[in-house]
């Protein structure tokens, strides 16, 4: 089953870019640890995911690219072309002239309803490319004016008129010190209309990326490039196939009701966030050695202690024994935050996943397994 | 891509109009090497056809044929307009997009808005229509002034009302050249006042400058050239002063310098609405978030670094001084002091090989030592390194002080 993906504003369109390229990578990678029929079976799986086939061979994203000004979109088609593997359609994106101005009034109350019929084509076209339709992925900001304001509105609109799709969307938290002056407005608005139309709200926030890209990636001057393809990192690892129960060369067919079956018992609990394991520049990758005891043991610290990344977790917090407050005085030194997520999954890739032992974990419910050539593992807490 | 017209009002808007276009066509000339007409280029200038007779055709796309620019000069008198048509600069304006008069408003305000203003009104609308007409999507009006002359300040704020009543949903940007102590003009206190009302009512956003400021920024790059072996390390054109190829000591006019700063000014305040980048900021994005209540719209700017040196590789604690000399006073085109009253908003613009990374840094070590108390920042990125100036460049923070900071000015 397929996923539309809908990029909305600067920050929307080079995340997803990103992402495509990234997944791309992924699926296309040359030699790995399996054999070449199961190499074709994913490879087939995660195109029909993301991509239609096009006439002379390149694959063309299921995307729709949104934009209020010309430049990111221009930019993000030219990049995409020009890798020759892939590419977006030549009509699947949508721009005006003028921008938001980083209004989010803007963009729900004036653009909204003035594009909302050019809009809403073009996703009806590329849901009508798919076969069968898993859901949506939006990708969108919450500082600027387009993708938090006309973000909002398009979501709101996919809830009216696809009603039984889902849809995700992957919001991106902005940065303590600030990007926008108005962007604690821009944020409060799209959270509050998004708790209502979204199913799920996949929350990345860009302090912790930055940390991640300092801190494990060694990266001296930090762009929102090196951002991107972190957290294009962190989301190709939830959304590439996975095994379903009938074995290796079958593959769960419906990515994001999987997601949410596990992750969002309930209507009201929707936020989700993402925890990769590990992470790190691929000169490091040659020197490390990894068994999946440890790293299950660094990922079910991380979770419980709400660290984002594995260096510094806090290894002295540890949930609760019982659901009863604990008597008498909490331990005074360190404050303990631990995590109060309500569903968890695991996803597990690499070599030998089978022989990885999760059961003793409590906090972990279910576990998808997908054997294939990276290393990755990823805890999504709801 | 939007497009903005430039207006040119008096002898101090026309000639500073005069150093902004040249600066314009070599940014440009340096940034696109191919020749073709872009949406860069035509935010500000448009692509004729000189053969086709009449109002010249217009070519949206391919070669370059013939740049004209997208303004309208304006002066009661006629010296300083006649001699940019006979200047290096007289291809790149239309005659039909001129307004002049031959005597001139005689340093007074009430001649240059009440008399020349409704003397003109029809004739500045027909031209101001006529070049709105050519655009796409005008986003901006830019009006170069002087506040203490007569025609600047008087016809200037005159435009204004004009503009808003008949474009209404077209921002309207203010770049005011306050007088300083030691002026000339004996009305200038009382043209400064009126116009400023003007100001107050009408315009969107305004960029207030001080001579004085200038004349400081400028007294302190030929202290820096001429002390000696640092003098020698810094790159030839690199000064934010200088326009011709050639590197002068003294400048053949006296105001080019200064003219030449507000000039960059502008061009740095457009540079990322014109070209790409990672975080792109347009000039509506400038108004919503600088400009927190309609009245509250001055904002006090400043430029870093004055020059480059011939070193390459910035080291990082350079970029770091740059920006905290972003807030020093002595960066500001306008004397005030943010430090004693309040900042509301602060926007860094950033051009040339800079990252998020280092705004971030930046920010984070600025709020603590030198602001107190500020919550608002807007940072903006831009790819395309300025040419004319080869390296890491600008950045410029415009901040608002509340508008008592600015009446000490009056006051002193």
């Amino acid at each position: 089953m397929s996923i539309v993906t809908v990029q909305l504003g600067q920050c929307g369109n080079q995340i997803g870019f990103e992402v495509f390229d990234a997944l791309f990578n992924d699926s296309h990678c040359p030699g790995g640890l399996c054999s070449k029929r199961e190499n074709e079976a994913y490879q087939a799986s995660c195109k029909e995911r993301f991509f239609s086939e096009e006439e002379n061979g390149v694959p063309v994203a299921r995307a729709v690219l949104v934009d209020m000004e010309r430049k990111v979109i221009s930019q993000t088609l030219s990049k995409a072309a020009r890798s020759g593997r892939w590419k977006y359609g030549q009509h699947s994106c949508f721009c005006q002239k003028q921008g938001s101005g980083n209004n989010w009034a803007y963009g729900y109350s004036v653009h909204g309803p003035r594009h909302k019929e050019s809009i809403m084509n073009l996703i009806q076209k590329e849901v009508e490319k798919c076969d069968s339709l898993s859901g949506f992925f939006i990708i969108m900001s919450m500082a600027g004016g387009t993708g938090s304001g006309l973000g909002a509105f398009v979501t709101q609109n996919l809830q009216d008129q696809y009603s039984s799709a889902l849809k995700m969307n992957h919001i991106i938290w902005p940065y303590g010190t600030g990007e926008v002056i108005v962007q604690n407005y821009n944020s409060i608005l799209t959270l509050s209309h998004l708790y209502r139309s979204s199913d799920a709200l996949l929350v990345h926030e860009n302090d912790a990326v930055h940390k991640i890209c300092a801190k494990l990636m060694n990266i001296k001057q930090i762009s929102f490039c090196d951002i991107n393809q972190v957290l294009a990192h962190q989301l190709g690892s939830v959304f590439q196939p996975t095994y379903s129960r009938e074995g290796s060369f079958h593959y769960r067919r419906n990515p994001l009701g999987d997601l949410m079956e596990n992750l969002v018992p309930h209507p009201e609990f929707k936020m989700l966030g993402v925890r990769n394991i590990p992470q790190m520049s691929e000169n490091s990758l040659a020197y490390s050695t990894f068994t999946w005891a440890g790293l299950l043991k660094h990922l079910r610290q991380m979770l419980i202690s709400n660290a984002k990344m594995e260096e510094g977790i806090d290894w002295q917090v540890r949930p609760p024994l019982s659901g009863l407050p604990p008597l008498g005085k909490m331990s005074v030194n360190k404050e303990t935050h631990f995590n109060t997520s309500i569903a968890n999954l695991v996803i597990l890739r690499g070599k030998d996943v089978h022989s990885a032992d999760v059961g003793h974990h409590r906090a972990l419910k279910r576990v998808l397994c997908a054997e294939h050539l990276k290393i990755q593992l990823s805890i999504l807490p709801g | 891509m939007t497009q903005s017209v430039v207006v040119q009002v008096g002898q101090c808007g026309n000639q500073i109009g005069c150093c902004f276009w040249d600066l314009a066509l070599r940014e440009h000339a340096a940034v696109n090497k191919k020749g073709i007409y872009d949406e860069a280029i035509s935010s500000f200038f448009r692509n004729v056809d000189t053969r086709v007779v009449g109002d010249g055709g217009n070519i949206s796309k391919g070669k370059i044929c013939s740049l004209k620019a997208r303004a309208v000069l304006i002066d009661m008198e006629e010296g300083v307009v006649n001699e940019i048509l006979q200047g290096p600069l007289r291809d790149v304006f239309d005659s039909k997009q001129l307004i002049t008069d031959i005597s001139g408003s005689g340093n007074n305000w009430a001649v240059g808005h009440k008399v020349f203003g409704s003397l003109y009104q029809e004739k500045i609308l027909e031209k101001l229509r006529k070049s709105a007409e050519h655009c796409d999507c005008l986003q901006c009006f830019f009006i170069i002034h002087s506040m203490g002359g007569g025609t600047g300040s008087g016809l200037g704020t005159f435009l204004l009302k004009v503009l808003k009543d008949e474009f209404p949903e077209v921002y309207r940007f203010v770049t005011s050249i306050y007088p300083s102590g030691e002026d000339d003009v004996i009305t200038s206190p009382y043209n400064s006042i009126l116009a400023m009302k003007e100001l107050n009512e009408h315009a969107d956003c305004v960029l207030p400058i001080d001579n004085q400021s200038l004349f400081d920024i400028i007294s302190k790059i030929d202290l820096m050239m001429n002390s000696g072996k640092l003098g020698a390390a810094i790159k030839p054109k690199s000064l934010v002063t200088s326009s011709t190829g050639v590197f002068k000591k003294r400048q053949e006019k006296p105001f080019d310098a200064m003219n030449n700063i507000v000039a960059n000014l502008l061009l740095n305040l457009t540079s990322s609405a014109r070209f790409e980048g990672s975080l792109n900021m347009d000039l509506n994005e400038i108004i919503m978030n600088l400009v927190p209540f309609p009245q509250l719209h001055y904002l006090v700017s400043s430029l870093t670094p004055l020059y480059t040196l011939a070193d390459v590789n910035i080291p990082p604690r350079r970029l770091d001084q740059m920006f905290s000399d972003a807030f020093s006073k002595d960066h500001q085109l306008i004397r005030a002091d943010p430090k004693h009253s309040l900042y509301l908003a602060c926007a860094l613009m950033v051009r040339g090989n800079v990252q998020i990374s280092d705004l971030r840094r930046n920010i984070e070590r600025l709020i603590f030592t030198i602001i107190y108390k500020l919550k608002g920042w807007r940072k903006a990125v831009s790819q395309k390194p300025c040419h004319l100036y080869q390296h890491l460049y600008k950045n410029i923070t415009s901040w608002m002080p509340q508008k008592a900071c600015l009446w000490k000015i009056y006051l002193d």
